[in-house]
């Protein structure tokens, strides 16, 4: 597959961002700026790009607990994303969902989540919605290795698949669930094998690779828009990050985080780029600073926006108030 | 005025909205051939596979797509099938529809109903039987309906289908053949509404589901004692129309709460609480609640019968707080 210059440059950009943003969320929370918890997704920027890259800017997407990377790549303002993290009531939930539920569905993210593997059902019935109204949109589907283990996995990929819904469901399997290992949790080393069992080819990609991810992701789209049904990828990655900020990874061998340092992804995009011309070191440093300046902008509504009033509490319950 | 059973009148509901909306679809099990209680028997066939969805035995996978359909554009009606097997699904109830508008600061609508087979029916046993409508009383998110008519199920279930946030609508499983006259003139009951089943001046019982027809009938052999109790069926646990329970309790002056529920942490216990702190000068006599016992519902008939309120339980409350 061919994948034009310009889009990898997109690619390059969006993974910047999502760098930028989380860089920006973690030193912000260690500083004690940021109430609640949250969860980066530092060094997974290639699936989040990758991914969204391959989408309509009206197909949708359902997220999980390490979310923000895959708002960022859908499209989400990052001021009103920033201003949801210091929980104020410009945020994008009006500071009521925070990291763990922020959302964007005017840009078609229908939702991090809270519990690992809530979104596979969800994403089964955007499917099913989508091909009722026959729209043509796609929705994809991100979850982690531990949401293989829950039974919302299987009874989700077993309906898209008799239904043949238009669903691609992308694992990120960073080899952790929170603090337990994959290897030790899971009875198969890969997760795309469970595919099979659905009926579906699982396709394995090297998840600090965002071309790879995009490659993968655009292939699966194609043939869910074209009624072709489901699609199964899981993309390899490593967390660079605790399970949580904060958390001290004692479960962890350090040499796991180096090795995943040593494959990021975007510096792996940027000296492919820059080796074949198709972007210059400064164009990349300036792709940097455009980042670093966004989030500027991000971190400065974020803290200048009011917080909620208290009996704002009560609103957004329900349609009409009863 | 004619007459319906509420599984036709339930079935006329879903017919007359899934005519007026294409938006409206069904999804759950055993829909098509429409067992075990009829309400869906021949939709596939008016309205096409497609919006008579016959689902794998995938609880979370129902109610989760439903939310999906439901936050994009569609309007789903999904079936429980027995309301007990909601408990495989609490995550997709709970966490994600209940709280999906709120979280998300009002981004998404839910329009989305789940219907509830709820309550005992002879000897369907621990995992047939249950009444667990408190849990999603206590659900911030949620609205619970609770039809005891034919012509209330109709009018509810169209109100809930038609509006934009989840309902979990309790059907219970000894009514669906009982008969009632229903208007043909189309009649939309709003959600959160009382109804007065028989007028009384001495003394009121509440009362949901099926309960309403036995506190219907322990008023009748009251009466023949001279003491008139006035049934109340709130027909709708959340939102509730605490004015019409307080405006016959004003006039009462006294209270029995009657439930399938078992007693402990039961929604009467909330109904209870209500009254004790919004309209404790009313009262003429403590309040009474009739419920089951605290065990899971057992199999032979004998013990089955001494674990549900009876109707002379309501007859036995009554008699204590009119003294």
């Amino acid at each position: 597959m061919s994948i034009s210059a310009e889009k990898q440059r997109e690619l390059l950009r969006s993974m910047i961002r999502i760098r930028a943003f989380e860089e920006r969320v973690r030193d912000l929370f260690a500083a004690g700026r940021l109430p609640g918890f949250v969860h980066l997704s530092i060094g997974q920027e290639g699936v989040a790009a990758g991914a969204s890259s391959a989408l309509r800017s009206d197909d949708y997407v359902l997220s999980t607990h390490r979310g923000h990377g895959h708002m960022v790549a859908k499209g989400a303002d990052t001021a009103r994303m920033m201003a949801e993290l210091f929980a104020k009531r410009t945020g994008s939930c009006k500071g009521k969902g925070g990291s763990m539920h922020i959302a964007d569905a005017s840009v078609g993210v229908l939702g991090a989540n809270g519990v690992v593997a809530g979104g596979l059902s969800i994403a089964a019935g955007v499917g099913l919605s989508i091909k009722q109204r026959r729209s043509g949109q796609v929705c994809l589907c991100f979850f982690g290795d531990g949401a293989a283990n829950r039974g919302p996995f299987h009874e989700a990929l077993n309906l898209a698949v008799i239904w043949k819904l238009p669903v691609v469901f992308v694992c990120e399997n960073n080899g952790w669930a929170s603090s337990t290992a994959h290897r030790y949790a899971c009875a198969v080393p890969d997760v795309a094998v469970r595919a099979a069992g659905y009926g579906l080819r699982g396709v394995i990609v090297n998840g600090m690779d965002t071309l790879e991810v995009y490659g993968a992701v655009r292939e699966a789209v194609e043939r869910a828009r074209a009624g072709g049904g489901p699609a199964f990828i899981e993309a390899k990655v490593v967390r660079w990050q605790g399970h949580y900020e904060g958390d001290p990874q004692g479960y962890r061998d350090r040499a796991e985080i180096a090795d995943g340092k040593s494959r990021d992804p975007i510096e792996r995009l940027g000296t492919k780029l820059a080796g074949e011309g198709a972007c210059g070191t400064e164009q990349i440093a300036e792709m940097h600073r455009a980042a670093q300046e966004e989030m500027d902008r991000a971190v400065a509504f974020g803290e200048s926006s009011p917080l909620p009033a208290p009996e704002e509490a009560l609103e957004d319950l329900f349609a009409a108030q009863q | 005025m004619r007459k319906l059973t509420m599984a036709e009148a339930l079935r006329e509901a879903l017919i007359e909205e899934m005519t007026r909306d294409p938006r409206v679809f069904l999804i759950g099990e055993d829909l098509r051939a429409g067992v075990p209680f009829g309400v869906t028997k021949g939709l596939a066939e008016l309205f096409g596979e497609d919006r008579v969805l016959d689902t794998p035995i995938s609880e979370a996978a129902i109610i989760g797509a439903s939310l999906g359909a439901a936050i994009t554009g569609m309007r789903p009606v999904a079936d429980m099938h027995f309301a007990d097997f909601v408990t495989c699904a609490m995550d997709e109830v709970v966490n994600q529809i209940a709280k999906v508008r709120y979280m998300f600061g009002g981004q998404v609508d839910v329009p989305l109903t789940l219907r509830m087979p709820t309550g005992s029916v002879k000897g369907a046993a621990a995992h047939h039987s249950q009444s667990l409508e408190a849990w999603f009383v206590h659900t911030p998110g949620l609205h619970v309906v609770f039809p005891s008519t034919p012509a209330d199920a109709k009018g509810l279930l169209k109100t809930s289908i038609r509006g934009l946030d989840p309902v979990l609508f309790f059907e219970h499983k000894r009514l669906y053949k009982m008969s009632g006259e229903v208007p043909e003139e189309e009649v939309l009951i709003p959600l959160g509404q009382a109804d007065v089943k028989r007028p009384g001046s001495d003394v009121t019982v509440i009362a949901t589901g099926w309960m309403v027809h036995q506190a219907l009938d322990a008023a009748d052999r009251l009466s023949q004692d001279g003491i008139e109790a006035e049934v109340v069926d709130p027909r709708c646990l959340a939102p509730f129309d605490k004015a019409a329970l307080f405006a016959s309790v004003r006039k009462t002056t006294r209270v029995v709460i009657v439930e399938e529920a078992a007693r402990t942490g039961a929604f009467g216990a909330q109904v209870a609480a209500w009254i004790v702190e919004e309209i404790f000068d009313a009262l003429d006599a403590p309040v009474r609640r009739v419920a089951a016992r605290d065990v899971p519902m057992p199999f032979s008939p004998p013990l089955e019968e001494y674990v549900l309120p009876q109707v002379r339980d309501i007859v036995d409350a009554v008699r204590q707080v009119v003294g």
